[in-house]
C-alpha cells in the first residue's frame, strides 16, 4: 500500500483550527499529521503544510500580518516556492497574503458582522491540486466563520487572476448563481478562494475541515483534502492515483 | 531619542465599512456638515541611540513591510526629537 500523505499544520499562538485539521487528516481520512510549531526551524518533511483557522497573534495589526513574520513562514516560504502544496483556511489565508504569497488582501467584512454560517461556493477551476476531486460548477457546502473575509485586490490584479483561473471557489446560492445576495462578506467578484498563479498554493476563508466528518453532517469538504492526497501521491509515483480512491476509499468521493 | 509618529490610513480607493458606521453615528448624535469619516491607525515608536537619518530609514522600513499592507494603507508619519 502506498505510504499516506504527511500532513504539516502550522500551530501559531492563538491558532484554533489546527485540532480539526488534524483530526481530518489523520481520523477521518487516514493520513499523517504532525503539528509544526510556529518556531520550529523545519517542516518535519511534510507533503503538505496547512496553515489553519484561527487568530494568530489575536488578530493584531492586521489579521496574519505578525504570524507571517514567525520563523516557520520562511520554511513555508520555501517550500511553496519549490512547488509544495499550501493550503491556507480562513486566518491562514489571510497569513498567506500577508506574506505575499497570494494576491490582494482580504478587509473587514462590509456588514462589520463576524459571519458564522454554512454557504455555498462554487468550484470555478477543477484542475487545482486542491479541486480534482470536483466537477467544474460543483456547489459545495462548507462553512465560514470570520470577521475579515472581504477579498479585495486592484483593478489589474483581479483581471490578471481571473485571466489565470486563479479562483478557485465563489460564493453561490444553492443552485450554483453567482448572486449579491450569497455574498457574506463583500468579496470582490463573490471571491472565496484563490490559487497562486503556480497553482500550489491555495488561499478559502470557507473552513473545509469543518465539512469533514460525517458526523457533522457535512463532507463536502473532505473533496479538498482528497484532492491534496491525490495530487500528492500522484507526484510520488504516477499511476498511484487509484491508490489514492483506496486510501480516501468511500469517504473521499460522492 | 527620537519619536516617529505614524499615520495609517485606508487608501482612498478601499471601503471603509467601519468609518461610514461612524458617519452614521455621527449623524444620529445631531451633527451636520458631516461628508465622511475615515478610520486609520496612529503609531507611535521612540528610538534611542540612532541618528534621526537611521531613526527615518527604520520607520520607513518598518511601516513598508509591517505596519501598513500597501495593498490597502497608506502611511505618513512625522519625526520629533525628545527628552
Amino acid at each position: 500500500m502506498q505510504s499516506p500523505v504527511r500532513f504539516g499544520i502550522v500551530v501559531f499562538p492563538g491558532s484554533n483550527c489546527d485540532h480539526d485539521a488534524y483530526h481530518v487528516c489523520r481520523k477521518v481520512l487516514g493520513q499523517d499529521a504532525v503539528f509544526l510549531w510556529h518556531k520550529d526551524p523545519d517542516l518535519k518533511d511534510v507533503d503538505v503544510v496547512i496553515l489553519p483557522g484561527g487568530f494568530s497573534y489575536g488578530d493584531y495589526l492586521r489579521c496574519g500580518a505578525i504570524a507571517r513574520f514567525s520563523p516557520v513562514m520562511r520554511e513555508v516560504t520555501r517550500f511553496a516556492e519549490s512547488g509544495g502544496p499550501v493550503l491556507g483556511i480562513c486566518n491562514g489565508f489571510q497569513i498567506l497574503v500577508e506574506a505575499g504569497l497570494l494576491p490582494g488582501v482580504l478587509l473587514r467584512n462590509a456588514s462589520l458582522r463576524f459571519a458564522c454560517k454554512n454557504v455555498h461556493i462554487r468550484v470555478e477551476n477543477p484542475f487545482t491540486p486542491f479541486t480534482t476531486a470536483c466537477a467544474a460548477g460543483e456547489v459545495l457546502t462548507i462553512p465560514i466563520a470570520h470577521g475579515e473575509g472581504n477579498y479585495f485586490a486592484d483593478e489589474e490584479t483581479i483581471h490578471r487572476i481571473e485571466e489565470n483561473g486563479q479562483v478557485a471557489f465563489r460564493y453561490c446560492a444553492p443552485g450554483g448563481e453567482i448572486t449579491a445576495d450569497s455574498n457574506p462578506n463583500g468579496s470582490l467578484g463573490n471571491i472565496a478562494g484563490i490559487i497562486n498563479e503556480r497553482g500550489n498554493v491555495l488561499g478559502m476563508m470557507p473552513h473545509p475541515e469543518r465539512a469533514a466528518d460525517p458526523l457533522l453532517g457535512f463532507t463536502d469538504g473532505q473533496k479538498v483534502f482528497a484532492s491534496i492526497i491525490e495530487h500528492v501521491l500522484s507526484r510520488v509515483t504516477p499511476g498511484a492515483v487509484e491508490e489514492v480512491a483506496a486510501v480516501t476509499g468511500e469517504k473521499g468521493r460522492r | 531619542m527620537f519619536r516617529a509618529v505614524i499615520q495609517i490610513t485606508l487608501r482612498p480607493s478601499i471601503l471603509d465599512p467601519q468609518g461610514k458606521a461612524v458617519a452614521h453615528a455621527v449623524g444620529t448624535l445631531g451633527v451636520n456638515g458631516v461628508r465622511s469619516v475615515r478610520m486609520g491607525k496612529h503609531v507611535e515608536v521612540t528610538f534611542d541611540g540612532v541618528s534621526e537619518d537611521e531613526a527615518r530609514r527604520a520607520t520607513d522600513e518598518m511601516c513598508k513591510k509591517l505596519l501598513a499592507n500597501p495593498v490597502m494603507e497608506d502611511y505618513r508619519f512625522t519625526l520629533e526629537k525628545v527628552q
